[in-house]
């Protein structure tokens, strides 16, 4: 096929992209979107197959089954509670391609100077979003500890990485070829710093890397495009680049956190906040089914613990019966609550629970103090008002849903201890505050049990 | 020439990508993200040049294993966010009594 009329469906294709995308923005379209982008992806495969310059196909064939079926498994496979993980694997295999596409380009005839950089920017940035999303990966599954790995000299060493990086490009453009030894120190380099990056970051930012190695992801592919001079690669990979930045962008401002503070500091290492004390007040699962029973309006608020427990569908089977028993029942979520940006929302949304019953922290907060009961389900930090009051807690400023100021809040908690963060959360010690210790499936399981016998 | 040629069409797309998605609800972050993913996927159509084309062996096996990594992308995106789209019900569409 004509190259012009190749780039001619280059664009057609941008288009369905651009379109798709627009339609991911309302729960109403979103479906119709995915399936115009998916569209656009199948016309950009399907007229690449008709460039002059593929000359044999069995590789392809070969590599693009292996990768389909090992995509289409994982996609029925995977539980909801495992999309973080999911999300970053598919991150690290995006950053990966680009880095094989940008080294395969250098077997090309004739680069210029130009395309050399762009070459190695794709390696550099495929590199680390690779090895990153594999570290991301491993802390999210807790293959390794989740909690945020710091060292004396980490910003020395990373330093040096950089210089390392850009001294070694820098060689590599002044005589580039596919054997320079500069190549293999770049690409070493590269995976190295994508793992000292995400090392000082701790589980409960996750939220924040997987949006940022997102974005990289699609950098990368941008990168490759002007590798290898193709539009297509440049507008689809610079829409993911922007969905990621704005994402990130959300997360960071959730925390009332700068990105550079997260990428660079462990959380919680800055200051000590005030020791809380007081007494709490524990509840048994009749005495909650009591207080529920009354109650006009129930606001559900769930954190990481709840996709832990696996207890969204419990909670779905309580939110109905509190329906039936004639309450207003609405699931308040915080934008960083679970381990990636709408990661509750899924949950829910799994359990049968009607996106138009999810409200966001904005929302909920104005009319909290008419909310008879705030159900708190395994979130401690996003609901800890020391975040309002307490000026030397490491989660100052960071916007909470007020849930202290409800008339009932109960928690469900596995025992005492602090949270994620390991601050301190005197929610639990408030004169409106009930405790239901316990395994927060069965705590709900208990109370649903309750509202039937 | 070119080169100004695609930074002109890099800095439209991502100015038009911030515009498309900054209103994207928070429901919907996930889905976004595992679209995103499959999008980054568009990696392949170079993959698919360096595999198929004759720049010498390596050249065809580093673009053979990009087309296997950048297809898990695009048929695991597409797929797993169309599972997790078809997941979000309205109220009213809802079956009384849970899963329809």
């Amino acid at each position: 096929m004509n190259p012009v009329i190749i780039n001619l469906w280059y664009v057609v294709a941008a288009a369905l992209f651009i379109f798709g995308l627009k339609q991911l923005g309302s729960p109403a379209t979103a479906v119709r979107g995915n399936v115009l982008s998916s569209l656009a992806m199948v016309i950009a495969i399907a007229v690449t197959l008709f460039n002059k310059d593929i000359l044999t196909f069995e590789l392809i064939v070969i590599a693009a089954v292996i990768g389909a079926v090992i995509g289409a498994i994982t996609a029925q496979k995977v539980e909801m509670t495992s999309m973080p993980e999911m999300v970053a694997l598919f991150n690290g295999s995006g950053g990966i391609a680009s880095l094989m596409v940008g080294w395969a380009a250098l077997y090309n005839m004739g680069n210029t100077t130009f395309t050399d950089v762009t070459i190695l920017l794709s390696i550099v940035i495929g590199g680390m979003t690779f090895s990153g999303s594999i570290l991301a990966w491993g802390k999210l599954s807790e293959v390794m500890t989740s909690a945020a790995v710091v060292f004396g000299a980490q910003r020395i060493v990373n330093a040096a990485i950089l210089i390392g990086l850009v001294a070694c490009s820098v060689l590599f453009c002044m005589d580039p070829s596919v054997t320079s030894p500069y190549l293999y120190a770049v690409i070493g380099l590269s995976l190295l710093f994508g793992i000292m990056a995400v090392l000082p970051i701790g589980g409960a930012d996750m939220p924040v890397v997987i949006s940022l190695l997102n974005s990289y992801s699609g950098l990368a592919a941008c990168a490759a495009g002007f590798a290898i001079n193709n539009n297509i690669l440049i507008v689809a990979g610079s829409m993911v680049g922007a969905a990621g930045i704005i994402l990130t962008n959300i997360m960071c401002k959730a925390m009332n956190r700068s990105l550079g503070h997260v990428l660079f500091s462990g959380f919680g290492a800055v200051k000590q906040a005030t020791k809380v004390e007081g007494e709490v007040k524990p509840i048994v699962a009749e005495d909650a089914f009591l207080i529920l029973e009354a109650a006009q309006s129930v606001s559900f608020v769930p954190g990481y613990g709840m996709a832990v427990a696996q207890a969204q569908h419990v909670v779905r089977e309580l939110g109905e019966l509190l329906e039936k028993n004639g309450a207003e029942v609405t699931y308040a979520i915080h934008p960083v609550a679970g381990r990636m940006p709408g990661h509750m929302n899924v949950l829910l949304a799994e359990a049968n629970v009607p996106y138009d019953q999810l409200v966001e922290m904005e929302d909920i907060n104005p009319r909290i103090d008419n909310v008879d009961v705030a159900v708190v389900i395994g979130a401690n930090d996003v609901v800890n008002p020391s975040a309002r009051n307490d000026e030397n807690s490491p989660i100052y400023g960071m916007p909470i849903i007020n849930v202290d100021q409800a008339r009932t809040v109960f928690v469900l908690k596995r025992s005492m201890g602090s949270g994620f963060s390991g601050v301190d959360n005197p929610l639990f010690f408030g004169d409106n505050t009930r405790m239901l210790f316990g395994d927060a499936k069965q705590s709900i399981a208990a109370v649903v049990a309750e509202f039937k016998g | 020439m070119e080169a100004v040629f695609l930074a002109m069409v890099l800095m439209l797309s991502i100015f038009l990508g911030f515009e498309l998605i900054s209103k994207v609800p928070a429901t919907l972050h996930t889905p976004l993200m595992s679209g995103a993913n499959a999008i980054s996927g568009i990696t392949i159509v170079g993959a698919l040049i360096s595999a198929g084309g004759e720049s010498g062996a390596m050249s065809s096996y580093l673009g053979a294993a990009a087309v296997m990594f950048a297809m898990i992308n695009v048929a695991g995106g597409y797929l797993v966010t169309n599972r997790m789209l078809s997941m979000f019900k309205k109220k009213d569409t809802n079956q009384p009594g849970g899963k329809s």
